[in-house]
């Protein structure tokens, strides 16, 4: 049995926190299309994963320096997004639940066949040009990757909170995550909206992919991260930002601590376990999330 | 089925609910039994019936599922795992007790639908994408529990070896053998789900779908019919799982993965949500998909494209088609391949004087 150490356990935080906040990176790209076009997104991690091969592949391909790889990346997912929009979800605006859900599934299964399609199956690296001298932080070493992956991720956060909260864009996606009829009769472009959405969830996604494809490689295993969006964003609240960060951060700590205290008992595996056990939880006590919005229903 | 209704008049519910609507849907179900169940064996090969097996089992487990997504309105991404309990449960009984099919396949239905009903239970709080997270968050947890305790996987692998059921002595060797085994279980299937909605509680399922405050305030109590949803619909998928393993020899939890789970959400969005013909057509679909996709390839793709390259085309195209197929439906033929196939019965019905 391992015994409680300070150390470790704050080795287990640190991390924690640090691969909470790159979750909350990828959370908020869900976060973004739940709050303005009400549709849930089954494909977030496929969509880290396709940025992740735009910019490995520009990278391994043609020789682009980070910078312009990463311009590439995002550039390719606004792209992405706007397409997706207009093709597969406007048509769908309206219609059941299990419709969005299954096109995104489907959406889902697209991306990955054509991402291995078109950049192979192999595994492929993005170097970021940081070096990868852990940095000595006390007692706890961390790798420059996951900092620069933790900046990046608190810098968009803020940038998100700041934009949904002041600028009369964002104001405007609220107006139309709130009511759409409403915002159509205050003059408010509702399908514009939903676009810029979907673009801007592709924005995050570029940089979730680029952060997560340097510190885990680019191939098919990628996606799976998107698997951990769910707890994070069931735990934070589906339309709030700062729950993102929140639920980011208590996944991060909680599958960290249990891969270190639980998985010597049961034989691996708890990392990607515990979350959803959490989450089940949550379903049961407050559906809605820490910070979500209650909804009430109307027949 | 193909009849024609001219000169038929109905006086009462009863005939207007018959499963038979005209004599002549008699006939046409006689024909189409004596098609399947003495023609087509008789004369495939033994790799043609084998793929027709993997129909009839996905026919189970698609009426199933449609009955819980088509017919309730609940989302499930989690039935894959339905499918491994009851896999797990029939292989358990299999190897520990020698236990025949007909307790096996019972065994791990009701196995599979007790699991069911614990995961539906927040069904009664939560709905929409809530429930279909918390179903996909079950799937995980029960694989993971499937692969880690070793007192219901065995141990290596994960993965327990199970004979061929018998019949009255005589074990199943050959797939056409094994076809009328497996056919015997679909019809049951599909006589089975078409009763269940057209009765009382089929009608209450449609009610919860339709709008579930309002059925709870004509007196439809909505978790006991949330929960028994649950239930049936895990029924099915137990005894899929069941039959998936006597079809394969082997119960491993890697065949019941959530891609499985997905591949079902498929076959009834692709054949239609809330229709018994529609899940069949899926279940036929979805299932011969890959299949079609990796023969044609290896058939003609070697004039384009290299050995090596084909190899990596071929499972990434079945991937890129399966997506684009869902969404294309989606997008299209929300109603699936069974509104395309009454619009062309609805042509004929009236062919030649459509006017």
């Amino acid at each position: 049995m391992p015994e409680f150490e300070w150390q470790f356990t704050l080795v287990l935080l640190t991390n924690g926190v640090m691969i909470g906040l790159m979750y909350a990176l990828i959370a908020l790209g869900f976060v973004l299309i739940y709050k303005a076009t009400d549709a849930i997104n089954f494909a977030q991690g496929e969509f880290v994963m396709f940025a992740g091969f735009i910019a490995a592949g520009a990278a391994d391909l043609a020789g682009a320096p980070f910078w312009l790889s990463a311009l590439l990346s995002i550039s390719g997912m606004v792209l992405l997004g706007f397409g997706l929009e207009r093709v597969v979800l406007r048509p769908l605006i309206g219609r059941p639940v299990i419709a969005v859900v299954m096109a995104t599934i489907g959406l889902a299964a697209v991306l990955r066949g054509s991402a291995t399609l078109a950049f192979g199956g192999g595994t492929r690296a993005i170097v970021m040009p940081v070096g990868d001298e852990p940095i000595a932080l006390g007692a706890v070493m961390l790798p420059p990757v996951q900092l620069v992956g933790a900046a990046v991720s608190i810098a968009f956060l803020a940038a998100f909170s700041w934009f949904f909260l002041k600028s009369r864009i964002g104001i405007a996606m609220r107006a139309v995550a709130d009511s759409q009829q409403v915002a159509m009769a205050m003059g408010i472009d509702v399908r514009r909206y939903f676009a810029l959405a979907w673009a801007m969830a592709g924005v995050v996604s570029a940089l979730g992919g680029v952060v997560w494809g340097a510190m885990l490689g680019v191939d098919n295993q990628l996606a799976l991260v998107g698997l951990k969006v769910f707890p994070v964003v069931i735990l934070g609240g589906l339309d709030s930002i700062i729950g993102a960060v929140v639920g980011g951060l208590i996944v991060g700590i909680v599958e960290n601590l249990a891969a270190g205290y639980l998985d010597p008992y049961v034989g691996g595996g708890t990392k990607d376990f515990a979350p959803y056990i959490l989450m089940i939880a949550a379903l049961m006590v407050r559906p809605e999330g820490i910070f979500g919005r209650r909804r009430i229903e109307r027949v | 089925m193909f009849h024609r209704e001219s000169g038929v008049f109905k006086t009462s519910y009863a005939a207007d609910m018959a499963l038979y609507p005209l004599p002549i849907a008699k006939w046409a179900v006689a024909a189409f039994a004596g098609l399947f169940i003495v023609i087509v064996p008789l004369t495939l090969g033994e790799y043609y019936v084998s793929i027709l097996d993997l129909i009839l089992i996905a026919i189970v487990g698609a009426l199933g599922l449609n009955i819980l997504v088509g017919y309730t309105g609940q989302i499930s991404i989690g039935h894959g795992a339905f499918m491994s309990v009851g896999a797990y449960t029939a292989a358990n009984l299999v190897t520990r007790l020698d236990a025949p099919f007909w307790i096996t396949i019972p065994a791990g239905g009701l196995m599979a639908a007790l699991i069911g009903a614990i995961v539906g239970i927040p069904s009664l709080r939560i709905k929409g994408i809530y429930l279909a997270i918390a179903t996909l968050a079950a799937q995980l947890i029960i694989e993971w529990t499937i692969n880690h305790v070793p007192a219901i996987s065995g141990g290596v692998q994960a993965s327990i070896q199970v004979p061929r059921p018998s019949f009255f002595g005589v074990q199943l060797k050959s797939q056409t053998q094994l076809y009328m085994f497996l056919m015997a279980f679909a019809v049951l299937a599909i006589i089975g789900t078409s009763n269940l909605v057209r009765s009382r509680i089929g009608r209450a399922f449609i009610a919860v779908r339709d709008q579930d405050i309002a059925a709870e305030i004509i007196g439809i109590s909505t978790f006991r019919y949330k929960l028994l949803a649950f239930a049936i619909s895990s029924f099915y998928a137990g005894v899929t799982g069941v039959l998936y393993t006597y079809y394969l020899g082997i119960a491993n939890y890697e065949q019941f993965q959530i891609t499985v789970s997905i591949d079902y959400l498929a076959m009834i969005i692709i054949g239609g949500l809330g229709s018994i013909l529609g899940s069949i057509f899926g279940a036929a679909f979805v299932t011969l998909l890959p299949i079609v996709t990796r023969w044609f390839l290896e058939s003609f793709g070697g004039l384009i494209f290299s050995a090596a390259d084909l190899a990596n085309i071929i499972p990434n195209l079945r991937l890129i088609l399966f997506g684009g197929l869902i969404i294309f439906f989606l997008v299209v033929e929300p109603e699936g391949l069974n509104r395309l196939w009454r619009n062309i019965r609805n042509y004929f019905r009236v062919w030649p004087f459509s006017y």
